[in-house]
This record gives structure tokens, sequence and C-alpha cells, in this order.
């Protein structure tokens, strides 16, 4: 069980900060969702967390110790926004979900622990040999989802999972979200811009906004009493709750 | 790796014409590369002095060269060391290019970019160039041919490799194996190389045509192969000093390296198009088009709902149908669409990706492109029947009276042209203005929807503006007439939220100023909601229920439209229970099942739905378009976690 | 990914309101990447006679020059000074003017090249224009008569006859021409650049490749802007369809058709040399190919160099060109 800690972190690109020292903790077991709008700076956290961004200053901790970045241990692992790009279009998705799997696995082992990850994401594990263009964008975010599962990470980063997918197929991937983690009590820092999906599955929510962190907190005491004007204005701005009808 | 999409593409090339014209030389050819010299070696050397420079005759078809030897068996011998220089030197051009292209994924970043810089500078230099270059630098002969054009060919396709590769490697699932702790090499060969295998072969394809054609030319400046030996340049070369005696010499070795570089060439092309592979020649250009479908059987009538029938009717459609041609006849993506929109009302549609709700827009207000076919049994807009032919007064009065605001900002707008001048446009053709009257509006208007410092503003390129003011500067021109009715494609999907209601807002605000119609198109069911007084549900091409928006979030009867409000969470969403989830997939256009489209999702589903097609029965709460309209749904019914497409 | 140590230590950069200007940006770079490509260019060409295999003055003058004669030559010419003086030899003498000596005539090389550049100049830039005229009305009807949806037999015969007529090289194009309208026709001179008739055969030889090439562009680029958002965007300002296609499609489709006539203008200089060489042309073309066979190697380094330089020029005028037509492309590579 492990805690994902930013600390002080800083992130530039050229001229530009995209991260301005920010301190942010996911703790055991829980969701946390980061929202706030684009170039707020939250995929850049993301990136982060798994070595794909510049870390400028500040540290990433994985309960006390540096993230590793380096070597096939990886136990912070991350699923992206775009379905389509998301999976190796000439591999089978079993193939894919295998690679992060530790090498010195066995191949019969390797094989039952696609199936059941496949399994434990609703693909069901029969479906091993299809390509990535058989399925669609919810089923692979699901098959992306059980390919992070599958180098048994500590904390899980989602960025922007839902928001490429149809409206009827976004609750697919949030119940399973949900799900995984009442299961197998994973840490998951989950980014969207959406603050209805957030309150949905994460139980504390930070709001970013230009590279800081304006407000942090358990989501229901955030929601509902903001202390932050931006937060409010986050709020404010959440599609159906003013009224523009015409007037009859 | 089995019978995957791209074999089968593969072989589609060969369906084509000219696919198998040009692969059957490019065999044949191979072929006589190998049997030729067997065969014919000793009549290409047989030297007949009394036969100099003779022209065609029924011994020699094209006649003889200045020792007395036959024209075609030369050509015919030469074959091999042609084919074989060929492709001795593509394959130069593709390891060296290879080699290179892939060396700043491998290297560092700083020796990257040396090796991305000098490909850079290389590849400005055309090909001929640097086989000069290296022709002088390695001698004049067969050797030092191939390398030349081996190596001068190499910077293109060291480029084409570099710029294939960033594209696979900035691919998230790249991102994820490197996250997954895959080394760089170990990407390379499991994710990068497959990749860009295909193009890379059909390239190299395309470039032994090129190296093949670049040898006659060297060879014609003397500097290729040398006497004794003889490939078809050699040959061409000493045919074109004899032009004027026997024409024939020089014709048919120049016939053979023309014949094979071109079907190389064609062939290599064919295959490309056949996969949509990029070539160095066109890599600028292809956009794929959207694939053709397979078309079933429209059979339902019009749907006979009672459309306001009074005379503040801005927009009346009745029976629309849209269509786009596919591989088995045309197929019907809008299927009998019929509403009406009032004066100052603001019209909602919803629904999935696909469920024909923008090709609705687009059909009413006469911008579906030239493969749709648009057909209604009624389409007035203002009292003037849109499916008479185009004039000039109808395009003005659209011009004038339609605004239409588009989904993505970014690529809605001229991205060669100043902002002001894109709106001033309007003006200049339907009102007439001149370019200074013409300006003054469009800085009035950007004014108008609250861009500051409009005058400034007007002077820039659409890059140098944000999303979400680009979008006002979209409604901007909307209003550079004066509208009754703006039609907007999802105007708020690609902005943030906060964004997003600005621009709502000011949508509001134009409306209620001048009284204008809307009609929303968007996929978001609370922004519908929030916005319209009425909201039409799409599946499948038809309305499926068409009711006050007041009613969208509690009162819905078609089950579809409660299963789109229930899947989408609220700020009021409950907790402790799962989503609800629609199972299934949307419907294929291509492939519309018949009875209800939605039958094979819906938790009420009985026999006669999967039957019989529900009409779109209207009554004194709006229309509806199912056999079971309003009857509950079990909450169980409507939430299935794990029920999913098999 | 760089290390976390290497970004630390870069200096963060502050712009001044100077460099902020993208034009001015844009130009530094531009004026950047010309001076370092062209000092590869200078270098290749000098270490080009030093590449050689064997002895080049040897190899120039034959094996029937006495010894004395060679170690003259190599002397007069310092080949046997240390590499590097030589350079610094080489750039002082190209800075002021001095492009070498031909190992056989003993005519300086900036003689022959101010006699002989001019035929060529006048060769390829005919060619350019001729090929520009014939390629833009061609593919922008083309484009418009295949949108999407419209006249696939048209594409097809169209992409069919640009293809073929892109792919054959020109020197063989020379050669039919010459075939037909000297040896046949008797219509046209077909050597030399004595009369305004003699321009024909070179200059259409020169331009109907890459008019063949420029217009497939162009038309698969018309195509695909034909779809972009923005053509409806002008279709929803209910503007005339001759406005539309020409207002708005037409510089959006020549952005990428610029970026390839770059390419195909510099293809089009080394073109030269093959059709100078079937028209007995008397230009650069004709001269390097007489000048490799003879060995007569400061006349090839000074020729090599003179192509380079024009294709170095050709390629900074597309890029200007390009900046202006759509100011994106200046920003995007930033």
């Amino acid at each position: 069980m492990s805690e994902l800690r930013f600390e002080d972190l800083t992130v530039r690109y050229g001229a530009t900060t995209a991260v301005d020292d920010v301190s942010l903790v996911v703790p055991t077991g829980r969701i946390v969702g980061l929202v706030g709008e684009s170039g707020s700076g939250k995929s850049t956290m993301a990136r982060a967390a798994v070595g794909l961004a510049p870390v400028e200053s500040g540290r990433i901790l994985l309960d006390g110790e540096p993230v590793p970045l380096r070597g096939h241990r990886r136990p912070v692992q991350m699923v992206f926004q775009d379905p389509f790009s998301s999976l190796d279009p000439r591999m089978s998705i079993g193939e894919s979900v295998a690679e992060p799997i530790p090498r010195d696995v066995r191949r019969a082992a390797r094989r039952a622990e696609v199936a059941r990850l496949l399994d434990l994401v609703h693909i069901g594990s029969a479906r091993a040999d299809a390509r990535p263009s058989e399925m669609s964008g919810g089923q692979r975010q699901r098959v992306a989802l059980a390919r992070a599962l599958a180098a048994q990470p500590a904390v899980v980063v989602a960025d922007e999972i839902t928001s490429a997918l149809d409206v009827s197929i976004q609750g697919t991937v949030l119940n399973l979200v949900r799900e995984l983690q009442a299961e197998l009590g994973l840490s998951i820092l989950f980014i969207s811009h959406n603050l209805a999906v957030v309150r949905y599955v994460a139980s504390d929510v930070a709001v970013m906004h230009r590279g800081r962190i304006v407000e942090q907190g358990p989501t229901a005491q955030v929601l509902a009493t903001p202390s932050h004007d931006y937060t409010r204005d986050l709020l404010a701005a959440v599609p159906g709750t003013t009224r523009r009808r015409s007037p009859r | 790796m089995t019978g995957t999409p791209s074999r089968r593409r593969h072989l589609s090339a060969l369906r084509t014409p000219l696919g198998v014209v040009t692969a059957l030389l490019a065999i044949t050819v191979l072929v006589l590369a190998v049997v030729a010299p067997i065969l014919w070696t000793d009549s290409a050397k047989a030297v007949d002095t009394d036969d100099i420079l003779a022209g065609p005759s029924a011994e020699h078809w094209a006649g003889t060269d200045n020792l007395g030897r036959d024209i075609v068996f030369r050509t015919l011998v030469a074959t091999r060391l042609s084919i074989e220089l060929a492709l001795s030197a593509t394959l130069i051009a593709v390891v060296v290019g290879l080699v290179l292209g892939v060396a700043p994924q491998l290297l560092g970043r700083r020796a990257g970019r040396l090796v991305t810089a000098s490909i850079n500078i290389a590849v400005a230099f055309p090909g001929l160039l640097l086989a000069l270059f290296f022709a002088v630098v390695f001698g004049i002969g067969a050797t030092g041919a191939v390398l030349a054009i081996g190596l001068a060919g190499a910077p293109s396709f060291a480029r084409l490799v570099q710029t294939m590769v960033a594209g696979v490697v900035s691919l998230d699932y790249v991102a994820a194996a490197r996250t997954a702790g895959v080394g760089r090499f170990r990407i390379l060969v499991r994710h990068v190389l497959p990749n860009v295998a295909e193009p890379l072969v059909v390239n190299a394809t395309i470039g032994a045509g090129g190296a093949l054609l670049a040898f006659a030319g060297l060879s014609f400046l003397g500097l290729g192969v040398q006497a004794p030996a003889y490939d078809w340049g050699r040959l061409l070369f000493d045919g074109v000093s004899a032009l004027y005696v026997n024409p024939g010499a020089a014709l048919v070795p120049g016939l053979a390296v023309l014949v094979t570089g071109l079907s190389f060439n064609l062939f290599g092309e064919s295959i490309a198009k056949a996969v949509g592979v990029p070539t160095q020649g066109t890599a600028l250009a292809p956009r794929t088009v959207v694939a053709p479908r397979r078309s079933t059987d429209h059979a339902g009538p019009a749907t006979e709902a009672p459309v306001g029938g009074t005379d503040d009717v801005v927009l009346d459609v009745r029976d629309l149908e849209v269509a786009f041609p596919g591989a088995d006849g045309p197929v019907q993506v809008v299927r009998g669409v019929t509403f009406a929109v009032r004066r100052g009302e603001a019209v909602g549609i919803v629904g999935e990706s696909g469920s024909g709700k923008s090709l609705t827009a687009l059909a009413v207000s006469q911008l579906v492109d030239d493969l749709g076919q648009v057909d209604a049994e009624r389409l007035r807009f203002l009292g003037e029947d849109l499916l008479t032919s185009d004039t000039a007064a109808r395009r003005k009065m659209l011009g004038t009276s339609m605004a239409m605001v588009f989904q993505d900002p970014m690529t809605s707008f001229n991205p060669t042209r100043r902002i002001g001048g894109q709106l001033a446009e309007v003006s200049r053709h339907h009102h007439g203005l001149d370019r200074k009257q013409a300006m003054a509006r469009a800085v009035d208007r950007l004014g108008a929807v609250r861009i500051p410092a409009p005058e400034r503003r007007a002077r820039q390129y659409p890059h140098e503006f944000s999303g979400g003011m680009r979008q006002r500067a979209m409604i901007g021109m909307g209003i550079m007439g004066s509208p009754s009715l703006i039609i907007a494609d999802e105007p708020t999907t690609a902005l943030d939220v906060t964004v997003q209601q600005q621009v709502l807002d000011l949508l509001a605000a134009i409306r209620r100023e001048d009284d204008v119609a809307l009609v929303l198109i968007s996929h978001d069911v609370t922004v519908v909601g929030e916005v319209c007084d009425r909201v039409l549900v799409m599946y499948a091409g038809r309305i499926v229920e068409d009711l006050p928006a007041a009613d969208l979030a509690t009162a819905g009867r078609h089950p579809y439209t409660q299963a789109l409000v229930a899947a989408v969470p609220s700020m009021d969403t409950a907790l402790d229970e799962p989503l609800a989830v629609i199972p299934g997939r949307p419907v294929d256009p291509a492939d519309v099942p018949p009875g209800c489209a939605y039958a094979a999702r819906c938790p009420l589903a009985t026999e006669r739905c999967r039957v019989e097609d529900p009409p779109l029965a209207g009554d004194e709460r709006g229309r509806v378009a199912c056999w079971h309209a309003g009857e509950p749904i079990e909450p169980m019914q409507l939430s299935t976690t794990r029920t999913d497409v098999p | 990914m760089a290390t976390t140590e290497a970004l630390r230590a870069a200096p963060t950069r502050t712009r001044g309101a100077w460099t902020a200007n993208p034009w001015v940006r844009f130009g530094a770079r531009r004026a950047g990447r010309l001076l370092v490509s062209l000092w590869v260019l200078v270098t290749a060409a000098f270490l080009m006679i030093h590449l050689i295999p064997g002895d080049p003055v040897r190899g120039a003058l034959g094996r029937t020059a006495s010894a004395e004669v060679v170690a003259a030559r190599r002397a007069s010419l310092g080949l046997d000074d240390p590499l590097w003086q030589q350079y610094l030899h080489y750039l002082k003498g190209l800075l002021t003017g001095d492009f070498g000596t031909s190992l056989i005539s003993q005519v300086p090389t900036s003689e022959i090249i101010s006699q002989r550049l001019p035929a060529t100049l006048w060769l390829a830039l005919l060619g350019f224009l001729l090929a520009v005229l014939i390629a833009v009305p061609a593919g922008v009807a083309a484009g418009v008569l295949t949108r999407r949806g419209h006249g696939r037999r048209t594409e097809l015969g169209f992409t069919t006859t640009s293809v073929v007529l892109g792919t054959i090289p020109d020197f063989m194009l020379g050669v039919a021409l010459v075939y037909v309208f000297g040896v046949q026709l008797d219509l046209l001179p077909v050597a030399g650049n004595s009369s305004a008739a003699a321009y024909v055969l070179p200059v259409a030889c020169l331009a109907i490749g890459p008019a063949a090439i420029l217009a497939r562009v162009i038309r698969v680029e018309m195509v695909a802007v034909l779809q972009a958002d923005f053509v409806r965007t002008a279709r929803a300002k209910r503007l005339p369809s001759a406005r539309v296609y020409l207002g708005h499609a037409l510089p959006n489709a020549l952005t990428a058709a610029l970026t390839l006539s770059g390419l195909l203008l510099t293809g089009m200089v080394a073109g030269t040399v093959l059709v100078e060489n079937v028209f007995a042309w008397p230009g650069l073309g004709s001269t390097i190919t007489s000048s490799i066979l003879n060995k007569d190697y400061p006349v090839v380094q000074a020729i090599i160099l003179m192509y380079g330089l024009g294709v170095l020029v050709i390629n900074s005028i597309v890029d200007v060109s390009l900046a202006l037509l759509d100011p994106r492309s200046m920003i995007l590579e930033d």
C-alpha cells in the first residue's frame, strides 16, 4: 500500500512554467481528483509522476522514496487520454497487456496473468488475441487500465481517461475505476476537467489553476464550501446550474 | 502476424488495374534479370561486322550497334546488371537512411539533434547534385555510381524515417511502454520499427525505380558503367550518339529503363494508395476520407407530427433524409427527420456520435458536402424553399439571416487571413459595403461579441486568438448580418468550462436582443437542458423523442432519453450506486436493424420492437417514438456495470 | 528525457521586446541555418579534392606527364601544404573571389563560371516559370473537379498522366524531343542557345516533369483543403464558389505546394546538368560533366559550389515566402 507525494514540484517547458511549486499527496488506497482547465498543468503533473516530463525542482516520492524512473520495476503507472493512440495497432491486446509484466515471469504464468487482468476489466480473457482496431473506445481504455495494472503498480495515474469517450460509454470506465479501487485498494490520481466526473469517483479533490494548486480537500467539502474564487468560478460554470432558456 | 487488415489492403492494391499491370511488369523484369544473361549472353556478344549500325530488320529487330551487335539481346542481357545496380544503390540508401533516421531516438538529445540538423542540411541538396559529388569522390564506374546514387538517396530516406519514427514515438502507446520500463532499444524494435516498416518498404520500392532512372542519368553523362560492361544506361548513352543513324539503338534501352522504372514506381504508389501510406512525393498531403459504408434500405414513412403551422416558424423541416454513397449503394445517415423552429425558440438536438445530429444541422443549412445526398419533403427557412436551386438572392438571404457556429474554433477560420477580413467578407459580398465600411462593421461586431480591443484584434491572424476568443469571433461573423436563426454545432465542446459559460452567455444575450432562434447540437444533455426550450433526442438517424427541456432530466419517456440522462454523472448523481450504462454499441448507419433501432440496447424491448419500427407520435407533451413510451424502467435494468459488447 | 541537472543548469532566458518579435527570431534563425549550411557546403567542396583516391594532379595530367610537371603543378596548387593551411587558403581565396584555376586550361575558374553561369540561370528560371504556369492552374482545376465525391475517372487519368510525366527523366524526354522535333520534323534547333527558338526544347524538357509533380501535389492539397473546416465556414458565409476556391482554398493549398516547389526548383537546378548535355547548352552543366571526365577537379569543385549556393539561396527564398504566405509556419517551428 502506497502513498504518492509531490513535494514542491516545478516543471518548465522552455520559457513557460507548466507546474509551479506544487505539493500534493495521494494517500494510500484513495482516489484523488485533480481538476483544472486545459493548460492548468494537471497533465504535466501526471507525466512528471511517470518520468515523461522534465522535473525542474522538487521531488516525487512513493512511500518516502523517490519514484523509480529507470529499470524494469515501475510502481507508478499511467493511463492516457486518447484511446486511439494508447494501444499499439500492430499488437494484440494480450501482447500489449503483457508488456509491463516483469520479464522473469514464465510464459504460462504471463498468459494466466493477462487472462486474469482482461477478466478484471470486463473485457474477457477470450479476447486476448483481438486487435485494438476491433474494439470501441471504452474497451480500449479498459485494456489500457489492464496494461497499467500488469505492472503491479502501487499508484495509477489516470489522465482524462473518459474525455474522449461517448457519453454512453464513459460510465463503464468510471464504474470500473471505482470498482478497481475498492477491490484492489489502489491509490489513484484521477485527472479530469469535468467536476461532476471527479465528484463521482474521487474522495479528495485538488483544484489546479495556472500551474498551481489553489485549493484541496475532501471532495464533498470543497464542492460544498469552496474557499478559493477560482473554485467558485469552476462550480458556477458546471452546465446545468444556470438557466438560459427563452422567456416564455 | 496473421491476416491483419493491412494484409488485406495490400491485396486490394492488386485489384486495381494499375496495381496488377505494374506488379506483372516488375515481376517480369525480375525474372528477366535472372534468366536473360543465361539464355542470351552469346547472342548479345555476337559481332556482325557486315551489319554495323544497321536499322531494324528481321534479323535484328532494333538494329545493331557500332560493332554490329544486336540491340534487343544486349538490352535483355543488360537487365541483370541494371537491376543489380539499382537494387544495391537502393539498399545503401535504405540502410544508411534507416540508421540515420533512427539514430536521434537512440542517441542522447544533443547527438540526436546534430544528426537531425545534418540530415536537414543534406536533404536540401538535390539528389543529382549529391550523386555528382560522390561520383567525383568515388571515381567513374559502376562501383562509384552505386555508392554515389545510394548515398545521394540516403538523406531523403533518413528524413522520411525520422518523420515516421517521430510520429510513432509521440503516440501514447510508446509513452505507455516507457512508463512500463521498456528500454529505448526494445521500444524501437517492438513498437516503432513494425509501425514504420510498411511505408518504408513501399517507399523503397518507389526508390528502386528512382535509382534505376538515376543510373541511366549518370551513365548518360558517361559517369556510370564503363565499357566493356554495359547496363541500360550505357546502352542508351551509346545509342544516343547514333540517334541519327539508328534511333532503335536508343529507343529500346530507353524504353527498358523507363518501363521498369515506372513499373517499380507505380507499383509502390498503388500499394501506398491502397494502404494509405505517405510517400516522399505526397508526404505533405494525404488526409483520409471517411470510409464509405454499406447501405440498407430505408422503409420508414414520414413521421406525421404536428408541426406548429403558424407564420412565426423560422425553420420548417419535414422528412429530411441525408445519404452518403457506400460500397453497396447509398447509406442513409439521417432517416426522415421532421421538426420546426419558431421565432426566438431554442431547440437542442442531442445524441451520441453517429446519431445524425450534426448532419441534420448541416443539411438544414445547405452545407452537406458534395458527397451527401439531401432529400426532404419540405425544407423552408423564413418561408423560402431551400429545395429549389441556388440563386444569388438566396445566397444573400442565407448569408445574412442564418448564422453558423462550428465545433472546432481552431480550424474553422482560414489560417492565412486576418480575422477582420474574414468577418468583413460577409458584408462586402452581401451588403455591398466597400472595404473600409465592411472592416468598420467587422470591428463593431467583434466589439459586440465582447472581444477587447477589437480594432487591434481585427488585424490579427486566427492563431493569435485563444479558443474561446475565436468562437466568439465566429459568432461575431454570424451577426455581421441580422440573423433570425443561429445553428451551433457543438459550439463549446472544444472549450474549457468557464469559457463555455461565456460563449453560452453570449449566445443567450444575442438571442434575447433580437429574438433570434437557435438550433444547438450537442452531445452534452446538461448543456442542452440549460440553454434550450425544447430538445430533440436523436438515435440512429431518427428523432426518437421531442420534449420540453424542463422534462429532460426527469420526465423523458423514451428509454434512450432516460439512459442518456442517467449515464452522465451530474453534480447530484448518487455516489453509492454505479453509473447507468447503455449496453452495446451505437447502430452502424450502414446496418440499421429492422424494427426499433434501439431495441438491441433497450431494457424494455419486446418482440414487437424488433420487428416494427415505432412512429414518432405526438401529443400535448411532445413527440416520442417508442412502443413502450413512459413505461417504468427498473433501476437494475438500467444500470448494469458488467454488461458489455461480446 | 534530459536529466534534471541539465535543465537546472540552463539559464532562464528572458526575452526582451526586441527578440520577442517573431520576425526577428525567424530571421535570426534562418540566417544561422544559412551560415551553417554554407560552411558545410564550402567544407565539402574543399574536402572533395582530398577525398579522391590517388593524386588528383597525376590523374588530371595523365600518365605521360613528367614527374617534374606534376610536382610543379602540385606546388602551385598548394597541395603539399598541411591540410588546415590549404583549408584556410581556400577560404581566403573564396572571400576574394578566387575559386581556383583549371588544371587543364590554366584559366581561372571564376572566369569559366562567369561565362557559363548566365546560360544556366536563364534555363532554370524559364523552366521554373513554365512549370508554375502549367502546374498551378492545372492542379487547382483538377482539385476542384476531383473534390470529394467528384470525377473519379478524371482523378485516375490526371494522376496517372502526372505520375508518368513526373517520372520520365528529363534527359530521356530531351532525347525524345530531339528525335521528334529535331531529327524527324526538323522544326526546332536542338543544340546551343543562339536563338530564341533554341530555348523552346530545353526549357520544355526541364519544365514538364516538375510541372507534373507540382500539379499533382496542388491537386491533392486542394482536395484536402476543400474538406477543411474553414472552407465550410466560407461556404456558410454563402460566398460564390469561385471566391471559396480562389480566395480561401488556394492560398492554403499553395503553402504546401510552395514547400515542395522549393525542392522542385533545386531539383531543376540539378536537372539543368542533364538537359544541358542533351542540348549542348553552353552552361555550367555541360562544363561540369566534361570537367569530371577530364578530371579537372578545381573546375568541378567551383561549379559544385555554385550549384550548392544556388540551392541555399532558393531554399532561403522559399522559407521567407512561406512565412509571408502562412504566418503560422514561422511560429510553429519555435
